[in-house]
């Protein structure tokens, strides 16, 4: 897929460090509208990292980020909290507020920070929790509610400003094939039904290529390889081969020790 | 000099966060105002208000009334060989408005309160729920730290006057059951040596430490590290120099009053 003129999003040479260790080492990535993106990549190899750098939370140490053309690496904190509400997170394990119930976990952002009434807010709760097909939960605490059911809240809550870009980390990690499966379809008929651009960072193929318009891998830092999942089934570089097919004989398992390759 | 005392460089990066924290919430509450809104959820204030203050009123009563009772108990002793057992109610009640009350307070709220605030941001640090709350654009300082600090700083001075009196009134059955002191002649003696200015510096020394134990413990939660174990050193830790902190300032109040007024 070609980018186009104007991306929503885009990143150019991001590197990031922790104490020394060079985490993203210049990492290029455009992402236009209407995309679902999704990131591969090994555990711990940065991806949820880049969601964060996204999201202002980390800041890097190099390159440039822009959403829709507004560079969020030097944003001042009010700005920046205006361009997050602009942006959807579903985290990887839900990070539902445990004190509030469903209906106030998803309420609080149009509480803090819309003018509408009460009862405008309860309308648009329910309709969220009627997109992710939860709307028996609304007044459960998220204690009271299996991993699936909370990652569905955790989906409702990402969308509930009608964000135009929403950022999936690892999505259908810790559940089970039928509900991994129900949450891939979650997010596209989410992405589809309101019309936001995703980026998906997950490491599990089968969600990956369900999911996918296009995909990019990061390794050791950078983007490796993009483009469209059809692509990615037969890739000509080794390392994403392997990535894809799980093989254990390859570049990925070649600075492990001798026994384990 | 800083390479020879780490823990003082430590000890001076920490001050200077719990500072920055202070001024960040500050300006988040501000930025909230800008937009017409209060500084704060009244919910949650109110909520914490309950938790912190209501729910610490017992405890604090009830270990006043201990000590209110035990102070009277040792003056009563030290000075019935001089006759002078009527100066009881007049040292505790001295005694405890300047000094005990906020001290005493101080302590029981960083350990019972301090140590909650700790563990629940620490818990919600690791559950990611903060980063979420910092990803929505919501501004976590304004929505978990504002309230918190703020109901401890109001209530400090409510529970102080609290143990105040429970002290009195623990000073006052002793001192009838032990020195046959009358309670009326008691509240009397109590009042006429009681200025306005031990109250005073009483009250402002709880506010003060109101403020010290929410920024400690809030800092101490917001910065947790490594799960669970991290939270538990958390609130040890918050506990601690929430308590060591209150006594130091406690002791430097003290000076700059004597010098004061003395």
């Amino acid at each position: 897929m070609t980018a186009t003129a104007s991306p929503l999003l885009e990143l150019e040479d991001v590197r990031l460090s922790f104490e020394r260790e060079e985490i993203l080492r210049g990492v290029d990535l455009r992402l236009s509208e209407r995309e679902r993106l999704i990131v591969l990549g090994q555990s711990g190899g940065g991806k949820s990292t880049l969601l964060r750098l996204i999201l202002g939370i980390l800041k890097p140490n190099g390159g440039s980020l822009r959403f829709k053309g507004l560079e969020v690496t030097r944003m001042g904190r009010r700005r920046l909290n205006k361009i997050r509400q602009r942006i959807g997170m579903v985290y990887q394990n839900s990070a539902l507020i445990s004190s509030l119930n469903v209906r106030d976990n998803l309420a609080l952002p149009l509480e803090e920070l819309s003018d509408k009434s009460e009862k405008e807010i309860d309308e648009i709760v329910m309709h969220k929790l009627e997109l992710v097909g939860m709307t028996e939960a609304r007044d459960k605490m998220p204690a009271e509610l299996s991993g699936g059911m909370r990652k569905r809240i955790a989906l409702a809550r990402g969308i509930i400003m009608d964000p135009e870009l929403i950022l999936y980390d690892e999505p259908s990690a810790g559940l089970d094939p039928v509900t991994s499966t129900l949450i891939d379809q979650l997010i596209i008929s989410l992405s589809e039904k309101i019309g936001a651009t995703s980026i998906i960072v997950t490491h599990e193929m089968e969600s990956a290529f369900r999911i996918a318009t296009r995909m990019a891998m990061l390794y050791q830092g950078r983007i490796i390889a993009e483009g469209a999942p059809a692509v990615f089934e037969h890739h000509p570089d080794p390392v994403v081969a392997q990535f894809v097919s799980g093989d254990t004989h390859g570049p990925l398992l070649d600075h492990l020790p001798e026994e384990l390759s | 000099m800083f390479y020879l005392f780490p823990a003082v460089r430590s000890a001076l990066q920490q001050v200077s966060s719990i500072a920055w924290l202070l001024i960040h919430t500050v300006e988040e509450m501000g930025d909230h105002m800008l937009r017409r809104r209060l500084p704060f959820r009244t919910a949650i204030f109110f909520d914490q208000t309950d938790r912190a203050g209501v729910g610490s009123a017992p405890l604090v009563g009830l270990v006043s009334l201990f000590l209110g009772a035990t102070m009277a108990l040792l003056t009563g002793y030290v000075l019935r060989p001089y006759g002078q057992e009527n100066l009881v109610p007049a040292s505790v009640a001295i005694g405890f408005t300047r000094e005990l009350g906020p001290l005493m307070t101080g302590i029981m709220v960083a350990a019972r309160v301090g140590a909650a605030f700790t563990a629940e941001l620490g818990t919600m640090v690791v559950g990611e729920e903060v980063e979420a709350i910092e990803a929505m654009g919501l501004g976590p300082l304004r929505l978990l730290v504002s309230p918190r600090v703020l109901a401890v700083f109001c209530l400090m001075p409510c529970l102080s006057v609290i143990s105040n009196f429970a002290a009195m009134a623990g000073a006052a059955i002793i001192s009838r059951w032990a020195f046959d002191i009358p309670f009326q002649l008691y509240v009397q003696i109590a009042l006429e040596n009681l200025l306005v200015r031990d109250i005073i510096a009483g009250v402002l020394k709880s506010f003060l430490f109101g403020m010290i134990i929410g920024l400690i413990a809030c800092y101490r939660g917001l910065t947790v590290r490594g799960g669970a174990a991290g939270v538990g050193s958390a609130t040890t830790s918050s506990v601690v120099t929430a308590i060591a902190t209150v006594i130091g300032f406690d002791t430097l109040f003290n000076i700059v009053l004597v010098a004061l007024f003395n």
